[in-house]
């Protein structure tokens, strides 16, 4: 199969670029090897020594990502335990005997807001992104590690203070994930006193937390690689954790200002988001405010959180996806430009989800129109995903099963996008489960499907052994078809009008055809929740009887499989630091011994083969 | 910035240079440190901060039916039996922007290696600065004792008390923390950490006089979005 590829294959085509073995005999070996000096002097790091400053105040990049990742996989189970309590009252009415409506909307809003921001933000920038940076730039750590470690602590202080507000009077907030004002703060919404509180006060030190992170991924990237690595030779995982904390340096300031504004229009009856309201027949001692500017505030937080969330994913899943099809990414700078593109377009489209607000209609016309633009970008890359994968040497383990399963999830909520981004089809499908079904498919399923994917391939890396790939398989179809049983009937549901947010359907006339599919639904999202815990067991039981990886066992160019120990230690590369010499996708490469060729292999050992020059 | 070289790196003139330095390997901001570098992206995030809070202001003052009051009343002084509209705020504007100036003094004095001259006016910069948070607090008061609340506004839309207290309030958080990192830095200076390369609190990066240069960039920005707020508020 293989052979055949190489054969017809036009890489010959690229000849001036190639350094092939007859042309320019002149130069030697040491010439073409050569990578001009180290600019920046070695960082100066500090070790642990104790328990306390190796495992918990840690300021190790890597030991930071894995908290990150635990705490926000923890957060991410108690998001997982709400939506079951959610499904039981939708699906079986009244099973659940202690939740009102009440508890109902509480679990709604804590269900969105642990699982966008807490979980999938922290999980892919926070985790992946502490890890994988500075080992797959080349760098000894980020550029700020006691920085880092603050982000993280910080990080863990929000969760507290958010899960605090289960257990605080009145309880969590129940607005809604999107916390609109001005039912947020107002009496009736449950949590309207001290669960609103909370979560503003959270969501500010989050963004805090985050805003050390951010500055840390971003200046090791620009300001730390190592020797010969150019931005056009990271991997995509790089580039898109990179954009992704770039929207997320200039997006999250508009949340925090909401949240503040919000946090003293409770605390000390400001009016910035309130009007006048007429309550009961009594004028409230709110005036003036504008609910508008509370939504405009947030969304231009929430679109761009989108991206943040799945610009990480379409970088890692193009790095699985190259690394087990053997194949070189295809347009690797079509890929690039296409998540710096959909980074900045994300700026401009944040109303498509106020179309119904109340705006002027010429609003809805600019952003539906910029909303499509979007499509071109994303659409190039998962066309350029699916050329990767064309007459590849495709390996179906259980990493590449879930890359084949976020192509076809993000394909499914992409289209539903292009209906929900047209105003006069928004307007109709607005507030049902349509939406519901779109967005847990494009942001919800699909970036899990890579994260999951990431975890079966980087736990070699960060654990020294491989997962179990039977257990992974099971994991793997059961989330994939179940999450499809779920999800699929919701766009249905959502077509015959059955609302969002609602407790319960009452004797509407939905019902009949809604119940049973109800029933089905929760029934599918029991057993898709209770698969995750085959990965939780999968880890624990192969962390230490796995079959150990030893180093760069899926055969991997990137930088972080070839460290000298592995797991890396402190400071990733021992004694030298790497030197790079080209991109990491030269899989495959015609002529070649070994069908990769790692970023540190030097040109002088690749002389014989059709080696692209990067 | 002053010529520097880099062993085996080209530097290029212009927008081509631009172009040359992005496409390299290690670093895009050739010669830049880790901190100035940190510093800039920090500020830009701020920007947007500081810019989402004008823009609300402005949508908040657009929507109010009240009318907004008369800025320049407001924020008049009664001085010598005269009412001079805006004199407070005059003096303190002046008072910001000559504590950047002896910033900027600071950097170059720093760069010059020249630790007494460069002490003293990071330590004048830090007094330009409280000298405008008491102003600024002696402004509340005054504005408080008039009846001005976060909540209520005796001369007009209460939307005006709200925005005054929560961006000024942002503003002079900044201001503040600024003051107090002049003061510890006047301290490092006379110290001598820069001289020495002493190693700084909770960092293993030797002590550099680049980092009057970063502070420097945060005090410049602290000024100029007083600029705006200015402008926005007490202007419009």
């Amino acid at each position: 199969m293989s052979d055949e590829y190489e054969n017809k294959a036009g890489y010959q085509a690229q000849s001036s670029e190639t350094i092939s073995s007859g042309g320019g005999g002149s130069g030697s070996a040491s010439d073409i090897d050569y990578v001009r000096p180290a600019e920046i002097p070695e960082q100066d790091l500090y070790h642990g020594h104790s328990f306390i400053s190796k495992w918990v105040f840690c300021q190790d990049a890597k030991v930071i990502g894995v908290q990150y990742f635990l705490l926000a996989t923890f957060t991410g189970v108690i998001g997982l335990v709400l939506s079951w309590l959610m499904r039981l009252q939708l699906g079986f009415p009244g099973a659940a005997g202690f939740m009102t409506a009440e508890h109902y909307y509480q679990f709604v809003t804590m269900h969105g807001m642990i699982m966008v921001v807490y979980f999938l933000t922290a999980l892919f920038l926070g985790g992946f992104g502490n890890y994988l940076i500075p080992l797959m730039v080349g760098a000894r750590d980020m550029v700020f590690p006691y920085l880092n470690m603050v982000s993280f602590w910080s990080f863990f202080v929000a969760v507290g203070v958010l899960l605090a507000s289960f257990f605080v009077p009145g309880g969590p907030t129940g607005a809604g994930w999107t916390l609109y004002a001005p039912q947020s703060i107002l009496e009736g919404t449950p949590g309207s006193g001290w669960g609103i509180i909370l979560m503003c006060v959270s969501l500010i030190l989050f963004v805090a937390g985050f805003t050390m992170g951010g500055l840390n991924y971003m200046i090791t990237i620009l300001q730390a690689r190592t020797r010969g690595m150019t931005l056009m030779r990271m991997p995509l995982t790089v580039w898109g954790i990179f954009t992704a904390t770039v929207l997320a340096m200039l997006a999250f300031p508009a949340l925090l200002v909401g949240a503040l504004m919000m946090t003293l229009d409770n605390v000390l009856g400001t009016s910035f988001f309130m009007p006048t309201i007429l309550k009961a027949g009594e004028v409230l001692e709110y005036g003036g405010g504008s609910p508008i500017l509370f939504q405009h505030l947030f969304w231009f937080f929430g679109h761009p959180e989108v991206y943040i969330v799945a610009l990480p994913a379409f970088g890692i899943v193009s790095d699985l996806i190259s690394v087990h099809s053997r194949k070189n990414i295809f347009g690797y700078r079509m890929m690039v430009w296409a998540i710096v593109g959909i980074g900045g377009l994300s700026f401009f489209v944040w109303a498509h989800h106020m179309y119904v607000s109340g705006m002027n209609p010429w609003f809805g016309f600019f952003f539906a129109t910029t909303t499509l633009i979007i499509a071109i970008p994303t659409a190039m890359k998962v066309y350029n995903w699916i050329l990767t994968l064309w007459r590849g040497n495709i390996r179906l383990n259980v990493v590449m099963l879930w890359c084949l399963g976020f192509i076809v999830t993000f394909v499914n909520g992409g289209i539903t996008g292009i209906f929900l981004g047209n105003v006069s089809v928004d307007v109709p499908l607005s507030d049902t489960y349509f939406v519901v079904a779109h967005f847990h498919m494009v942001m919800g399923i699909a970036p899990l499907m890579v994260i999951m994917g990431a975890i079966y391939h980087w736990f070699p890396l960060v654990a020294g052994r491989f997962l179990n790939e039977t257990l992974g398989k099971w994991h793997f179809w059961l989330t994939f078809l179940g999450a499809y049983s779920i999800y699929f009937p919701m766009h249905y549901l959502g077509f015959i009008g059955v609302p969002r947010r609602y407790f319960e359907m009452y004797d509407s006339p939905y019902m009949t055809s809604a119940v049973g599919m109800n029933e089905f639904i929760s029934m599918a999202a029991f057993i898709v929740g209770a698969a995750q815990f085959i990965l939780i067991f999968n880890i624990i039981k192969t962390l230490k009887t796995g079959k150990p990886a030893g180093h760069n066992p899926w055969q991997a160019n990137s930088l972080e499989w070839l460290t000298p120990s592995v797991p890396p230690e402190h400071g990733n590369w021992g004694d030298k630091l790497p030197i790079v010499h080209r991109w990491p996708y030269d899989f495959s490469v015609p002529g070649s011994k070994e069908d990769f060729i790692t970023q540190t292999t030097p040109p002088s050992e690749v002389v014989e083969t059709e080696v692209e020059k990067t | 910035m002053s010529d520097h070289k880099i062993e085996g790196y080209e530097f290029k003139p212009g927008f081509k240079g631009m172009a040359h330095d992005t496409g390299s390997d290690q670093t895009m901001f050739k010669g830049v440190h880790w901190g100035k570098a940190m510093m800039w992206i920090f500020l830009l995030s701020d920007t947007f901060i500081f810019s989402c809070f004008l823009i609300s202001y402005m949508k908040g003052r657009g929507s109010t039916l009240v009318d907004w009051p008369n800025t320049s009343e407001v924020f008049g002084l009664h001085v010598f039996g005269v009412e001079v509209p805006l004199l407070l705020i005059a003096l303190m504007t002046f008072v910001l922007i000559t504590s950047s100036g002896t910033m900027a003094l600071a950097v170059k004095y720093g760069y010059e290696k020249n630790r007494k001259m460069c002490g003293w006016l990071i330590l004048a910069t830090a007094i330009g600065g409280l000298i405008f948070v008491g102003m600024q607090a002696y402004e509340w008061s005054k504005l408080i004792h008039e009846g001005v609340r976060p909540w209520e506004n005796p001369f007009g839309a209460p939307q005006f008390g709200s925005f005054f207290f929560m961006i000024t309030g942002f503003h002079g958080t900044h201001v503040s923390i600024g003051v107090i990192f002049l003061f510890i830095y006047a301290y490092k200076t006379f110290a001598g950490h820069y001289d020495e390369g002493k190693k700084g609190w909770f960092t293993t990066m030797k002590g550099d006089y680049v980092e009057i240069e970063i502070l420097g960039l945060y005090w410049h920005f602290v000024d100029l979005v007083w600029v705006f707020i200015f402008a926005f508020f007490y202007l419009w």
